[in-house]
């Protein structure tokens, strides 16, 4: 079986720009990575199939020119999982817009607790200070 | 007998539709959910005794053979669902037991009694699923069910931790979808007893790349180091009763899914240098972030990361005494660690936090908790006799005999890592158990005369649950012996050809 080559560049394109969306912060973006790259992996399983034959139903179709079915099935419960995905994501999103008013996923409880040891190291020699500041005014540097 | 195979993912199934449509009858409800949960203990019971005795059964489900789903019980998948669905009995009763007000605030909808229970089915089918993909699917169910119960309610703490755990497991289903759609491209099935005589015939390079895909992907779920970064920050903001089902159950079905892959799918290839190493570091990392903490969940938190250590550190000696070992160890494990993630719900109730800096002397307020904490905390640091020195020293001694510096080196750590988790839970006892009784700004009815009616408002139904968890617990220890005997045939069993045997008996390969 020789894999089908549009088909396999496809889905990797598609799982590329799915890692990229996945990578940002804001959940609608990362439901919008997560749908292009569950796409993309659909698209393997199609690629895995091998070529395209009649479907798949016996004393319709000889039985070497059929497709193979099991992908199919396969690729169906993973495309009905999407949509629920799709369904729960986008209501956590709409939750977290609601009490935050942006729905970006927050640092965790740890980060802040390292940044809070930072700010009570202040004090102590060792502690390096680097702070961005932005007024709003503009400054012109001498 | 074959037919009792469906059944522990069946009947929560109809029974999570039934409190559905009972969503207005919250009596009705809940007892629909304890009769059914019971009923799948029963089951799985005798599944335990039935594989023992008349060794792995399988069933193809409607006699699609070899193409269809197929369901595997050997004893492994028998032990495991007993434990599962008793724990999850307990945990369940533990959440009737709260009163309505804290139903109201903890899981206000009606939704919380079909949610789990369609936890519990999913936990089933992932471990009685025969094939890959029924072991997705399994997987799934269980994830859904979890993203529900992890943000129930929607408060802010709950929607932020909520979002770190969802794209995370999103992410990592995605990875499992990938590796399924490789493995069918190679090998033409995902039936794991064909998968094991399908590989060998591919190049190293194909089914090693598999392999590894398939090992990062159970290792997300079971929370190995560095794969464990998620855990400790998504748990301990949920219900109590839902933290506990969730550090019970999740993550050992991650770590049965690496011992099941790695004995019935790569048999010849154990990886034992890189399971080894992430064990030790799961170990050590996962109790240094506990000694941290002073808060009671998150400590409790990172030691279900650092005991999973314990767990891939038998799979990746995959000798038989260390599979077993680990077998032990798992089934000890979850209720444990259940019954600390009870305790510390409890402990919310009569301090109103589980931070240790907001806590003291509940051993004199509430001395019932005390008993409750220090019995799993105990069997937890793995004092003897407990199931957890037990289990433990299975691990130790097949670390020993197997005596690479590989072996050596998880030894000495998992002491190292048991002497740490004795000094993290005495630190809670310490600060939360003893001294002087403070009572936080959220103590609850301080208008109660003294501390012994504060601790007596503790619901009989959840201390009574917890109670019922750690007994559990302390019967793991008090049939150490049989169950030790039964592990070892488990391991034997994995080791063995009986699951390609029982599987493929009939069918074309």
């Amino acid at each position: 079986m020789s894999p089908n080559l549009t088909l396999a560049i496809i889905a990797g394109a598609l799982i590329a720009c799915g890692v990229y969306l996945i990578t940002e912060r804001s959940l609608s973006r990362i439901l919008m990575g997560v749908l292009l790259a569950g796409n993309g992996v659909n698209l393997l399983f199609i690629v895995a199939s091998g070529p395209a034959g009649g479907p798949p139903l016996i004393g319709v179709t000889p039985r070497e020119e059929m497709a193979d079915p099991l992908p199919q099935a396969m690729v169906l419960t993973a495309i009905v999982i999407a949509l629920a995905t799709a369904a729960f994501v986008v209501t956590m999103a709409y939750r977290s817009f609601q009490l935050n008013g942006h729905d970006e996923v927050a640092d965790d409880v740890e980060d802040n607790r390292i940044r809070e040891l930072a700010k009570a190291d202040e004090a102590s020699d060792s502690f390096e200070e680097i702070r961005f500041t932005d007024t709003g005014a503009d400054v012109v540097s001498e | 007998m074959n037919n009792l195979l469906p059944l522990p993912v069946l009947l929560p199934m109809f029974g999570a539709a039934l409190t559905m449509l009972l969503g207005r009858r919250p009596r009705v409800q809940r007892a629909v959910s304890i009769v059914t949960l019971v009923a799948v203990c029963a089951v799985a019971g005798s599944l335990i005794w039935i594989t023992d005795t008349q060794g792995v059964q399988s069933l193809w489900v409607g006699a699609w053979a070899p193409l269809g789903v197929v369901l595997v019980a050997d004893r492994l998948a028998a032990l495991m669902l007993t434990v599962a669905s008793l724990v999850t009995l307990f945990v369940l009763i533990y959440a009737t037991g709260q009163d309505e007000e804290e139903v109201r605030r903890e899981t206000p909808v009606s939704i919380f009694h079909p949610t789990f229970l369609l936890l519990s089915a999913g936990v089933s089918d992932a471990f009685l699923a025969g094939d890959l993909f029924n072991l997705f699917v399994g997987f799934e169910v269980l994830l859904f069910a979890s993203y529900v119960l992890i943000t129930m309610g929607g408060t802010g703490e709950r929607i932020r931790a909520g979002s770190i755990y969802v794209v995370i497991n999103l992410v990592s289903s995605l990875l499992f979808l990938t590796a399924l759609a490789i493995t069918y491209g190679a090998t033409g099935t995902v039936n794991m007893a064909q998968l094991s005589l399908r590989f060998g015939a591919l190049p190293h390079d194909v089914t090693i790349g598999i392999q590894l895909l398939l090992l990062v992907v159970f290792a997300i779920k079971a929370a190995v180091f560095p794969l464990s970064f998620w855990l400790p920050d998504s748990y301990p903001t949920a219900p109590a009763p839902v933290t506990a089902v969730f550090a019970g159950l999740l993550t050992k079905v991650g770590v049965y899914a690496i011992l099941r892959t790695q004995t019935a799918i790569f048999p010849d290839n154990p990886l034992t240098d890189l399971l080894g190493w992430a064990a030790l570091a799961t170990m050590l990392i996962g109790i240094l972030g506990a000694i941290a903490q002073s808060e009671i969940k998150r400590l409790l938190s990172f030691t279900l990361v650092s005991h999973i250590g314990y767990m891939v550190f038998g799979i990746a000696l995959a000798t038989q005494a260390s599979i077993g070992g680990a077998i032990f160890y798992t089934a000890h494990h979850i209720t444990v660690q259940a019954a600390l993630f009870l305790v510390a719900g409890l402990i919310e109730r009569v301090g109103g936090s589980t931070s240790m800096d907001r806590l003291g002397g509940l051993a004199a307020t509430a001395p019932v908790l005390g008993v409750l904490f220090f019995i799993p905390a105990m069997n937890l640091a793995g004092i003897p006799p407990l199931s957890g020195f037990i289990g433990k020293l299975g691990l130790l001694m097949s670390g020993v005999d197997v005596g690479t510096p590989l072996a050596w080196s998880l030894v000495v750590g998992s002491v190292l890592t048991s002497l740490l988790t004795l000094y993290a839970v005495a630190k809670v006892w310490n600060r939360a158990f003893w001294g002087t009784p403070v009572l936080g700004p959220f103590a609850p009815d301080e208008t109660l005369p003294d501390d012994a009616a504060r601790a007596g408002k503790l619901p009989a139904v959840m201390v009574g649950a917890t109670a019922a968890l750690v007994a559990l617990g302390l019967t793991l220890t008090a049939v150490a012996g049989p169950l030790y005997g039964y592990v070892d045939r488990a391991a034997a069993g994995l080791l063995g050809n009986a699951y390609l045997e029982a599987v493929l008996s009939g069918v074309g390969r």
